[in-house]
């Protein structure tokens, strides 16, 4: 079984459109939305929740007043500044570590559970899909994404599919490089604009640094045709594929109001571009150990 | 007064938004916090100055004292430290910087050792035209966001305006970036993604009690439906930026389209004047 995973490093570049393109090509696979922090996929691909598991992300400390003499000690040692002087906790801050319940003389603090979002089993016209909902502000982003790839790959298993598809979040940072471990293949979306190109060049070191194989496409080509040549060109220079060009166009806008793919949207330019695109990482992922 | 720049789905223009407000007024630090991806100076196109490191703290074991007890890698909650019968492992990335390890090993066998998660840089002090740039930037293959960000701030003026780039997202960073702003402008496109994604991100500014507003980017590209939100939930929409080739291009360039399209400075400056009149603190003594 292989993985493919779709990133980008800037944002709205394309990921989705592209990843749910490819759910809508192909064959024996199982889509996994790793952009837990602002999920789109679903908008898309209308899965239906098949079965829904609680996340618990890190337990978190909480202090019990009745015994707490006010020591300041737990204050003293947390890393995080996750206490308020009034001997309450900062949820959004507190990572879980359990020094304050080690530190506290009076046993006044427990590491309780802590809620933190959802996983979910699905089922959409391409096939089997997991996606996840995390609460807002929650610390845990990267565990969640690694528990939507394994509820991914035990759904492969029991469905003998061939293929993960995951939709990567934006960024270098925890969540992408939970969304990139283990992967065969990452496709890179990027965009002819200097962001795009700065933020192409640093999710390449990402990716050489956790040694996974990377190709490049490249959307919204037509904006600034002198930078997408330069793009090729250093993809070139470190011998990275470019797996195709895509224009600068208001089909991906037409085909998400319509809640369909750009496959399904229409044959045209853009999803013959995306077919040849799709045939490019298949023969890679292919190819790939 | 702090104005931060934030959105939820990425790509939506905040970097856009905050350096063109940042140019059309006077004399603002421009704090770019998204650190995994910091574009601001992609625009800006200045000489950067390192003005420190960021480090954080993880475990160095002393091998000849440690006695393979468990202790550590039992209370490690982040499975930073692995313990094997003859052999101790630590795993960097995962460590959080708790200092749990140090306090539980009854041998004193673990030190404290810095390590370099990333850099703050800022425009050089003998450059005074245009904002004065500071930004953050994580080292590739690190994971914690945060407290690079936590150290960018540090650098924000209290008696100056400074316009805050948040990154993408809804998750840690994004509170880190938001923590104790007095305004937040949320960038979105008229789209259904960046609709369900500008929910999130309202839910998140609702959460901490700020006050906001909305930029529709590229509108006219998409639905109405942006608008009908905004609309039902009271949600005041501060300004809308066509979608218009010559602003993609300008964009694709690093070009900030206030200096090619002069009428826009205005806009900024009324966008500013009107949060500044409402939300503004005044400053204390």
């Amino acid at each position: 079984m292989k993985q493919l995973v779709i990133i980008s490093g800037k944002g709205g570049t394309g990921k989705t459109t592209i990843t749910a393109a490819i759910a809508s090509m192909a064959e024996n696979a199982i889509i996994a939305d790793c952009d837990v922090d602002a999920p789109n996929l679903h908008l898309v691909l209308e899965p239906e929740i098949t079965e829904a598991s609680d996340f618990h992300g890190m337990e978190i400390a909480h202090i019990d007043t009745e015994r707490c003499t006010g020591c300041n000690i737990c204050i003293e040692n947390c890393n995080f500044d996750a206490i308020y002087t009034d001997h309450s906790i900062n949820s959004c801050k507190c990572e879980g570590c359990g020094v304050c319940e080690y530190v506290c003389p009076e046993n006044a603090i427990k590491m309780i559970n802590n809620p933190s979002g959802s996983v979910f089993d699905s089922m959409t016209r391409y096939g089997p899909m997991v996606h996840a909902e995390l609460m807002i502000g929650e610390e845990a982003s990267g565990k969640l994404v690694t528990a939507v790839k394994e509820h991914a790959s035990s759904l492969a298993g029991e469905n003998g599919a061939e293929l993960i598809i995951c939709d990567g979040p934006p960024g270098t940072g925890c969540p992408v490089i939970a969304a990139i471990t283990g992967a065969d293949l990452a496709l890179i979306v990027t965009e002819p604009s200097l962001s795009g190109i700065h933020d192409l060049e640093r999710i390449i070191q990402v990716t050489d640094h956790f040694r996974i194989p990377a190709i490049v496409c490249i959307n919204k080509y037509s904006i600034n045709e002198e930078n997408t040549k330069q793009i090729e060109i250093s993809c070139k220079e470190n011998g990275i594929i470019v797996a195709g060009k895509l224009p600068y166009d208001t089909i991906p806008n037409k085909a998400m109001i319509g809640k369909k793919t750009v496959i399904e949207y229409a044959d045209n330019e853009f999803s013959e571009n995306l077919r040849e695109i799709w045939k490019t990482v298949r023969s890679e992922l292919c190819e790939s150990p | 007064m702090k104005i931060a720049i934030a959105s939820g789905k990425g790509g939506t223009g905040k970097t856009t938004v905050a350096v063109n407000l940042a140019l059309s007024i006077q004399d603002a630090q421009l704090i770019d916090c998204d650190v995994e991806e910091p574009n601001c100076n992609l625009f800006l196109k200045k000489e950067l100055e390192q003005v420190t490191e960021v480090t954080s703290m993880i475990p160095e074991i002393v091998e000849e004292n440690c006695t393979y007890c468990k202790k550590c890698s039992d209370f490690c909650r982040f499975n930073a430290i692995a313990t094997l019968p003859n052999k101790i492992l630590t795993f960097p990335t995962l460590c959080h910087s708790c200092g749990g390890c140090i306090m539980v090993c009854p041998e004193g066998a673990i030190q404290k050792h810095e390590t370099i998660t990333g850099i703050i840089r800022k425009t050089s002090a003998d450059d005074e035209n245009g904002p004065e740039l500071y930004e953050g930037l994580l080292d590739i293959g690190q994971t914690m966001a945060s407290p690079v960000i936590s150290e960018l701030k540090k650098n924000i003026d209290p008696g100056r305006t400074a316009i805050i780039d948040a990154p993408p997202g809804t998750a840690c960073p994004v509170l880190t970036t938001l923590e104790d702003v007095d305004y937040c402008i949320l960038v979105t496109e008229p789209t259904p993604f960046g609709l369900h994604d500008l929910k999130l991100a309202v839910e998140v500014v609702r959460t901490l009690e700020i006050p906001h507003g909305i930029v529709i980017n590229r509108s006219g590209s998409g639905d109405d439906s942006v608008e009908e939100y905004c609309m039902n939930e009271g949600i005041e929409i501060l300004m809308n930026i066509p979608h218009d080739t010559k602003i993609a291009q300008l964009y694709s360039e690093g070009i900030p389209f206030v200096q090619e399209m002069g009428q826009w400075k205005e806009k900024f400056i009324h966008i500013y004047s009107s949060i500044q009149d409402r939300y503004g603190r005044e400053i204390e003594a």
